[in-house]
């Protein structure tokens, strides 16, 4: 008698945690599992978004995109501004991280502060803030003036390799500190005493760095890289309104093409969520990577 | 030992001046932090022209500005839009994911642990791949341009539900027991107990919840396509596409959308910090 009623308690214990995790667990699978096989099914169709039909062949979708030019761009573009954006930052966030994680450095909180400020501006606002510095009459164009390093206004956005430079210093500009953040609680959890007996042992600045800190961070970088590569592949506001994706298309991100697939002009739902099953791939893809290549435990 | 001592007092100064490259590239790179936002603010006090003439003071426009800003937009309605909708995805997201979290940490088991590592999954998908389904889907329901269109995909988020099950590992099971021999259901400990007891893990929940809702552009810009129901980035970026732009006007419009996210940067940076690296420790 007793131990049923024990037995009893312990049941309804165990579904009130079920219970306790559904509603989340539920809307997951509603609003991210169920969307996404959705999309590879109607990856797999063609027509008007109101009468989908099946393609003809079935993998007409995918072996367009090969002859799409603009899709190569949107790819070959995200892909520059991953290569080239992400690696800056990440070394740039762990180089001020480290600075300062220096007890003896004084004003160390306004420091964080002020780096940490620009991830407090919306993804709509930096953007149009940095359209607006490097406008054709901006304050760039006429500071570079000023200083007399160039005579006439350079036309920033309006050309494709100084539209993509803006973007990168843009995303510099938004992410670094961020990004700096993890790599400041990480350093946190090394112990001082190892960088004292690195010092002991004569190791310099850059050598202590490079041995010692980057080593001991492998997972916050494993972790921050993985975020990064998937924020970059998913860029869609700074493409939007900083540069409209333009000039014509040079500096538009995968995510930004496929929004204009999708909700701009004619509606082609099968052919975007084709496209964007790709980006699900590469960011599964690039974060297995990442993860394998971080995890060289010896 | 004594040695040591001895020596530590001239070494201060040599240590700071060691340090004077660090200084001087900390005080770099914060001015170019900075700049951009400090100039938002001079520009919304500046006429357009001044602004492209690259004035980087304050000016005596600012009255103006705001004039001719809520003269072509309903800056107001957009505010309290976005206030609206982020407070409301705010308390629902830490509501459902903090149960979530509480449930998967204090209740755990083998099915549950394995239910968590394929809702982790999630944190894979892009939006844009899910964006035309979920379109389709508030738009036969009939929520388009409403608040749960814009809520519904953020309310349950990996990121949450990992960011309180891990922080669940502090509270206490002598607590629950305690709690349920004093006759406590279960979702009374939930919310008499555990809730008082992880204030500092909702706070940051609440910030960073709060700035991605109001913040979030891409979802919104598709599934709040009537006027009165436009959000602040959505104003802002509208006002960037005329033909002849009032930069001026625009940066008020720009100063607007960010001052409450900067606010809330300033007052409890604490607890944002905490909040995005609240899953990695």
């Amino acid at each position: 008698m007793q131990k049923q009623k024990r037995l009893g308690l312990l049941a309804k214990q165990k579904a009130a945690g079920w219970g306790f995790l559904m509603p989340a667990a539920l809307l997951i699978f509603i609003m991210s599992f169920y969307p996404m096989v959705q999309a590879f099914i109607t990856s797999f169709k063609t027509g008007s978004a109101a009468k989908l039909q099946w393609a003809e062949p079935i993998t007409y979708n995918y072996s367009r995109m090969f002859q799409d030019s603009v899709f190569k761009t949107a790819m070959g573009n995200t892909f520059l501004y991953l290569i080239i954006q992400v690696p800056i930052m990440l070394v740039l966030a762990i180089l001020l991280a480290q600075l300062l994680n220096n007890k003896d450095l004084k004003l160390r909180g306004l420091f964080r502060t002020l780096i940490f400020l620009p991830c407090a501006t919306s993804l709509v606002s930096y953007a149009l803030i940095f359209k607006t510095l490097f406008a054709n009459e901006g304050l760039i164009n006429s500071f570079l003036k000023g200083l007399g390093i160039i005579k006439e206004n350079v036309n920033w956005l309006g050309q494709a390799d100084t539209a993509k430079a803006v973007i990168i210093i843009a995303l510099l500009w938004r992410w670094t500190g961020y990004n700096m953040v993890f790599f400041l609680a990480g350093l946190q959890n090394i112990e001082y005493s190892v960088y004292e007996a690195a010092n002991i042992d004569g190791a310099n600045g850059w050598k202590t760095f490079w041995h010692v800190t980057v080593p001991l961070l492998r997972p916050v970088i494993v972790m921050t890289g993985i975020m990064s590569i998937n924020g970059t592949l998913q860029l869609f506001d700074e493409s939007v309104n900083l540069t409209n994706g333009g000039p014509s298309n040079s500096t538009i991100t995968m995510s930004h093409y496929i929004y204009n697939n999708a909700f701009v002009g004619k509606a082609n739902f099968g052919y975007t969520s084709a496209l964007a099953f790709i980006v699900f791939i590469l960011v599964a893809v690039l974060a297995y990577i990442n993860l394998r290549v971080g995890d060289t435990r010896d | 030992m004594t040695n040591r001592a001895a020596e530590r007092k001239p070494a201060v100064s040599h240590i700071q001046r060691k340090l004077i490259p660090s200084y001087i590239f900390l005080t770099i790179v914060s001015f170019l932090s900075v700049f951009p936002l400090y100039w938002m603010f001079t520009a919304a006090t500046n006429t357009s022209l001044e602004v492209a003439q690259g004035k980087i003071w304050f000016g005596t426009n600012l009255i103006e500005n705001y004039k001719t800003l809520l003269a072509t937009d309903n800056l107001w309605q957009a505010m309290g839009n976005s206030f609206f909708y982020a407070i409301v995805q705010t308390i629902a997201a830490l509501l459902v994911c903090s149960l979530a979290g509480y449930g998967f940490e204090l209740y755990h088991d083998k099915g549950k642990d394995k239910l968590f590592a394929i809702l982790l999954l999630a944190m894979m998908v892009p939006q844009v791949a899910t964006l035309i389904p979920l379109f389709t889907m508030v738009s036969r329901l009939k929520l388009l341009n409403t608040v749960w269109a814009f809520i519904i995909p953020g309310i349950s988020t990996p990121f949450l539900i990992m960011m309180f099950r891990q922080n669940s590992r502090n509270f206490p099971i002598d607590t629950m027991e305690a709690s349920r021999i004093d006759g406590l259901s279960e979702l009374g400990i939930f919310f008499r107990m555990y809730f008082p007891m992880m204030k500092s893990t909702y706070a940051a929940a609440a910030v960073i919840t709060f700035m991605g809702a109001w913040n979030s552009y891409m979802w919104p810009r598709t599934v709040m396509k009537g006027n009165s129901v436009k959000t602040m980035p959505m104003l802002i970026a509208n006002m960037s596409n005329g033909y002849a732009v009032d930069y001026g006007t625009l940066m008020l419009g720009v100063l607007f959308a960010s001052l409450p996210t900067i606010l809330i940067f300033f007052i409890l940076q604490k607890q944002f910090a905490e909040g995005i690296t609240g899953s990695v420790k």
